[in-house]
């Protein structure tokens, strides 16, 4: 079964259409990475997924269960998909611990004390199990990403999406985030990831979408794509990445 | 200038004894007023028209006319239909009805203050809005609210000698009284402005070690 299909997606803000038709797969346990410029909708497909925002048209089904239409309880939905901000989005006023129980606790129901294991295990994956009782505005951008990642990890999601998860940080600290996300890769979890990481793509990704304008224009292996891709405007994107990033 | 210091020092312990009545008038007032604001603010966020446009009216309604007016429709006004008060509890109805606006806008601003960014991964990890507003967004609303809240209660404080126009003998009124037997308006009413001050000074200190104590720790140094 495919942790996610997604069947002639379309939506928008304000009568302004973003997505115009998106159809998409995503295996389980398989990586793909969606690029494109900015504006391309990338952000609000993931968004749309698990109804952050409201599609207008189209088919969503996550492992199984049909997410779009009427009669649809789309919080168990979300308690089942993980979802990865570029800002982080932890609770300031909570610590790193009480940011990944809080979730176990009121949605998921779970005792304290099994909250407290899991997320304490969560915590231990991603490096940050002696940062626990800290808060996630004492943390550099990096350790917060990682305690986001977390977070989403400790529902056992069947579906990892990631928005730029690297986009907010510093070069310098981008690495640990994607190591964590290497990691969890291996693992076999079912992920969709924008990001504009070239490298990461190439070793992590099982395969790469290039969107733009709200419709996919190439897809395919992240070699082909990547390396040799066959359209004009994925080849013009990519060098004015690969510009930026200085590689 | 010894005489002075002399006689306010003279004056001073009847002018304290009014001071009871001012903190009470305004502990009174902001109570009912947080009460209030507490029904009016999930009102006006959440009700369906017409409620939240009641909501709406009320505290547009409250914050754009005088309190003195207000306190005179109250006190002189509302016996005519058949409400009849006392000085003191038309004073505290009117500060609280008043201050019940302000306070509202107050929790208002503070809810709004709440980036998107929050409501977004709350909603992603499944929590219905009950549980996003109980335990992500009203712990740091309060947060927000409190400097606004002591700002308000400070001045309370300082409205509520409006209140001795209808004849509450709180701090001012006795003022009044002390100049109308000794002519010594200037001396009086500065010493009665001394002891507003020392009153509003101690809230306003005690409010800022308080929320230097429940600040979001790591705050301080900026970020999210």
């Amino acid at each position: 079964m495919d942790a996610l299909i997604v069947k002639e997606l379309r939506a928008g803000y304000d009568g302004h259409e973003v997505l115009k038709g998106i159809s998409l797969r995503v295996a389980r346990g398989e990586k793909v990475v969606i690029m494109g410029p900015s504006g391309s909708g990338k952000s609000t497909l993931l968004k749309c997924i698990v109804r952050l925002v409201e599609p207008w048209s189209g088919e969503i089904i996550i492992d199984g269960i049909k997410v779009t239409g009427k009669g649809i309880d789309i919080r168990k939905v979300r308690a089942r998909t993980g979802f990865v901000f570029q800002s982080f989005n932890l609770f300031p006023h909570m610590t790193v611990l009480r940011n990944v129980t809080l979730p176990l606790e009121v949605v998921k129901k779970m005792p304290r004390e099994l909250a407290v294991k899991k997320a304490m295990e969560v915590l231990r994956a991603v490096g940050m199990e002696e940062y626990a009782d800290r808060y996630p505005l004492q943390l550099s951008g990096g350790q917060q990403q990682r305690v986001a990642i977390a977070r989403a990890l400790a529902m056992d999601p069947v579906l990892l999406l990631l928005d730029e998860p690297t986009s907010a940080l510093d070069p310098e600290l981008r690495e640990e985030v994607l190591e964590v996300l290497r990691a969890i890769a291996k693992r076999g979890m079912s992920m969709l990831i924008v990001t504009h990481e070239v490298d990461f793509a190439e070793d992590a990704a099982d395969r790469v979408v290039f969107m733009e304008g709200g419709v996919i224009v190439e897809e395919g292996e992240p070699e082909t794509v990547l390396r040799n891709p066959r359209k004009e405007r994925t080849r013009r994107f990519l060098r004015s990445v690969l510009k930026r990033y200085g590689l | 200038m010894e005489d002075t210091l002399s006689f306010v020092l003279g004056i001073l312990p009847y002018l304290l004894e009014g001071v009871y009545i001012t903190l009470e008038i305004s502990i009174i007032s902001f109570v009912m007023g947080f009460v209030l604001a507490s029904l009016l603010t999930p009102t006006r966020l959440f009700a369906r028209p017409p409620l939240s446009w009641i909501a709406r009216v009320y505290i547009e309604g409250f914050r754009g006319t005088p309190l003195l007016v207000q306190l005179f429709v109250i006190y002189f006004g509302l016996p005519a239909i058949g409400f009849k008060f006392d000085a003191l509890t038309a004073g505290i109805i009117a500060l609280g009805l008043n201050s019940a606006a302000y306070q509202a806008e107050i929790l208002r601003s503070s809810i709004k203050a709440i980036p998107e960014g929050q409501f977004l991964a709350a909603e992603s990890l499944g929590m219905s809005t009950a549980q996003i507003y109980r335990y992500v967004v009203l712990p740091q609303a309060v947060r927000t609210a409190v400097p606004a809240l002591v700002n308000e209660f400070v001045t309370l404080i300082k409205e509520s000698s409006l209140v001795s126009v209808i004849g509450v003998v709180e701090l001012t009124r006795r003022g009044e009284y002390v100049v109308a037997y000794t002519f010594r308006a200037l001396e009086v009413y500065l010493a009665v402005a001394l002891i507003y001050f020392v009153l509003c000074a101690i809230f306003s200190q005690t409010a800022r070690v308080a929320e230097r104590k429940f600040r979001i720790p790591g705050y301080e140094r900026g970020g999210a």
